[in-house]
């Protein structure tokens, strides 16, 4: 059992093998991802109520939070991959990391930009320098804007991932921060309404379409990671001959 | 040990350092990581003096007295302990109502009164239809009423 799983993450890790595997399961992803978001806005946005304080406004919540859940996930999952780079020498785990970049800090970009949107009307302020919250997500997404950059900078594939790997490692402590941020300090942001004790704090007609966003914004994050990846895979391996006979094989 | 098993304890070592200096550092920060000041420690004087600062609380329900023809309002915030008062002239924020918590920014004046260029309105964690929260309002207030009974 242990032995199987042995061997099909050797697989895995084989770029040829992941890049087949890949380009079957980027459909899958993609039409989830789609019809999820889907259902997320549609009930998101004519069927579930409006709040009690908020009214309409509180639909922001809707790319809101899977916008700003997702810019600390794709960060974890840079910060796995480099450890992973960086102590089993496996290029795929750094080619994994370069690809999620750009999308964390889009998706970064998205819940700060949505935040302000909503903050301006609801708190009367499109930003507040020294809350706990905001800042941090903000310096996250300058980890990502340095990473990018640092990776740009040097030429040598090999170096790049060693040197971005530690970067990413390095801010790894930012994740956590940000998410404990509105419970260690005072902040102006509010408190998590689905991961808390007692339960999710909200009205379950508002919920399902909230929990089919998120679900629908991962799937959909999935099928840009893995295209990405495999580009990243197809440049990176453009000497190889797998490569080579891919090309060759197609255009014959 | 493996080169391998090297480099998973030079990792796991630096990143143990990354998280103990952010510690302490923040630890060491803790006041200004403060968004705001509890009105308890304002009222205790726990405040920088000759500098603007951030106060939080719940506006007190009745409190919110308006000169009529001016901007300028006047109201009581709580942290359900001690209370202050504050002087604003300007735009309050959509959520601005009683026994909404708020986040002034200002400064005390010599009597003692908070005296805001800034009022923020702070959202909660709790999303519901009007409807629900008009029935827990009711239920609070039968309940309320029913342990005025007892007594």
């Amino acid at each position: 059992m242990f032995r199987h799983m042995w061997i099909f993450l050797h697989k895995l890790a084989s770029p040829p093998h992941f890049y087949g595997l890949a380009a079957k399961m980027i459909p899958w992803f993609y039409v989830s991802g789609l019809l999820l978001i889907a259902y997320g806005t549609i009930a998101g946005l004519f069927y579930a109520p409006a709040d009690y304080q908020q009214g309409d406004a509180f639909r922001i919540i809707y790319v809101h939070v899977p916008a700003a859940y997702l810019s600390m996930m794709a960060y974890s999952i840079m910060a796995i991959s480099a450890g992973i780079g960086l102590i089993w020498r496996m290029k795929l785990a750094h080619a994994v990391a370069a690809a999620a970049a750009p999308l964390g800090a889009w998706f970064t970009f998205l819940a700060l930009a949505t935040g302000s949107i909503w903050g301006r009307p609801m708190w009367g302020t499109w930003w507040e320098w020294g809350d706990p919250r905001l800042t941090s997500e903000l310096i996250m997404l300058f980890l990502y804007f340095g990473y990018m950059s640092l990776r740009a900078a040097i030429d040598e594939t090999s170096k790049a991932d060693k040197a971005s790997a530690v970067l990413i490692l390095v801010g790894a402590v930012n994740v956590p921060i940000i998410h404990f941020s509105v419970e260690w300090w005072s902040s102006l942001h509010q408190g998590p309404t689905l991961v808390r004790e007692g339960g999710p704090a909200i009205e379950t007609a508002m919920l399902y379409p909230l929990l089919g966003m998120i679900l629908g914004f991962t799937l959909f994050f999935g099928a840009l990671l893995l295209a990405r990846v495999r580009a990243e895979v197809l440049h990176r391996e453009r000497r190889s001959r797998w490569v080579r006979n891919l090309i060759l094989g197609e255009s014959a | 040990m493996k080169p391998r098993q090297q480099r998973m304890l030079a990792v796991g070592l630096a990143a143990l350092g990354v998280v103990l200096a952010v510690a302490f550092t923040l630890r060491a920060f803790e006041e200004n990581m403060m968004f705001y000041v509890e009105i308890s420690d304002v009222v205790e004087g726990k405040v920088p003096d000759n500098r603007t600062f951030r106060v939080g609380g719940l506006v007190v329900p009745g409190s919110i007295v308006r000169e009529s023809g001016q901007m300028q309002v006047k109201f009581t915030v709580t942290d359900t302990k001690n209370s202050l008062d504050i002087f604003f002239s300007g735009i309050l924020p959509d959520l601005f109502r009683e026994g909404q918590g708020v986040i002034a920014h200002g400064s005390l004046n010599e009597d003692g009164q908070f005296e805001a260029d800034t009022v923020l309105a702070k959202h909660d964690e709790n999303y519901m239809p009007p409807e629900v929260a008009d029935s827990l309002a009711k239920h609070a207030a039968d309940k309320a009423a029913a342990t005025v009974v007892e007594e």
